[in-house]
């Protein structure tokens, strides 16, 4: 059996906690999840928590991008939370930046900005409010 | 500089690519890093173990720890027996990549580590060995 990571839905969100050693096909299972969970409950957020997560490397990092721009065309806004400083710091110093990908310092300022994102969208109506 | 610690881990599966992180994070926690230390040897380890896995058709992981009084360091040799590195100057370029990477293995592994080197040779494989001192 293929191994997952479980996806909750709360409301039109899905929240999503990495944890521990997250091999290479695994990440590449939870990229078709999402996008195939995202599309059958209309989901209009996305939060990943990576706060268990003690190192990012450039396929992870590669991997969160992928999804944010996979969910992004299904009009679906990522945000990755709770990078721990320590894995942040590599991430720079490795020469990512993971520009393009929204993040908060944890779940709980992650879902205040995606429902703030959303109540603007609420008053733009369908327009991108950028 | 004595060599007081010494083993070799098989690299060969992605599983291969987890084992050596857990790996190097235990040895690095063992030798007092800080945590930023910690994670920047596991996450060079990580780019390097997925280079010999991928494009090196698997190989190994030497890990040695170093005593250079009063520094104690880890290092790591990734060898494998794959097609090589035809022009390690064009393969040290961030951003270039001969699979569908990021390319930022290489440069990545040697900006997150003290001593870093590389040598390859076409048709026999490649060896990269970084060091990083506590």
């Amino acid at each position: 059996m293929t191994e997952r990571i479980p996806i909750v839905q709360i409301g039109k969100c899905l929240v999503v906690t990495l944890q521990g050693d997250l091999h290479d096909q695994l990440a590449l299972t939870l990229q078709d999840d999402l996008s195939a969970l995202v599309v059958k409950h209309s989901a209009r957020c996305v939060l990943l928590d990576i706060s268990a997560l003690y190192m990012v490397d450039s396929f992870i990092a590669r991997m969160l991008s992928d999804i944010s721009g996979i969910l992004k065309i299904l009009d679906a806004q990522t945000i990755v939370v709770g990078m721990q400083p320590a894995v942040a710091i590599t991430l720079v110093e490795l020469g990512l930046t993971l520009s393009g990908i929204k993040t908060a310092l944890n779940a709980e300022l992650g879902m205040a900005m995606l429902r703030k994102m959303e109540a603007l969208e609420g008053v733009a109506g369908d327009d991108d409010p950028e | 500089m004595t060599m007081t610690q010494s083993k070799s881990l098989a690299l060969v599966s992605e599983q291969d690519i987890v084992r050596i992180r857990q790996t190097v994070r235990k040895l690095t926690q063992e030798l007092g890093f800080s945590l930023v230390d910690q994670t920047k040897m596991v996450t060079a380890a990580s780019e390097l173990a997925r280079n010999t896995v991928v494009y090196g058709g698997g190989g190994e992981v030497l890990l040695d720890v170093l005593t250079e009084s009063p520094k104690t360091g880890l290092r790591l040799q990734f060898v494998d027996h794959g097609p090589g590195i035809p022009d390690i100057g064009l393969a040290m370029t961030d951003g270039w990549t001969s699979g569908n990477g990021l390319g930022l293995g290489l440069t990545g592994a040697k900006r997150l580590s003290n001593e870093f080197s590389i040598e390859s040779e076409p048709g026999h494989g490649t060896r990269v060995t970084i060091t990083r001192w506590k």
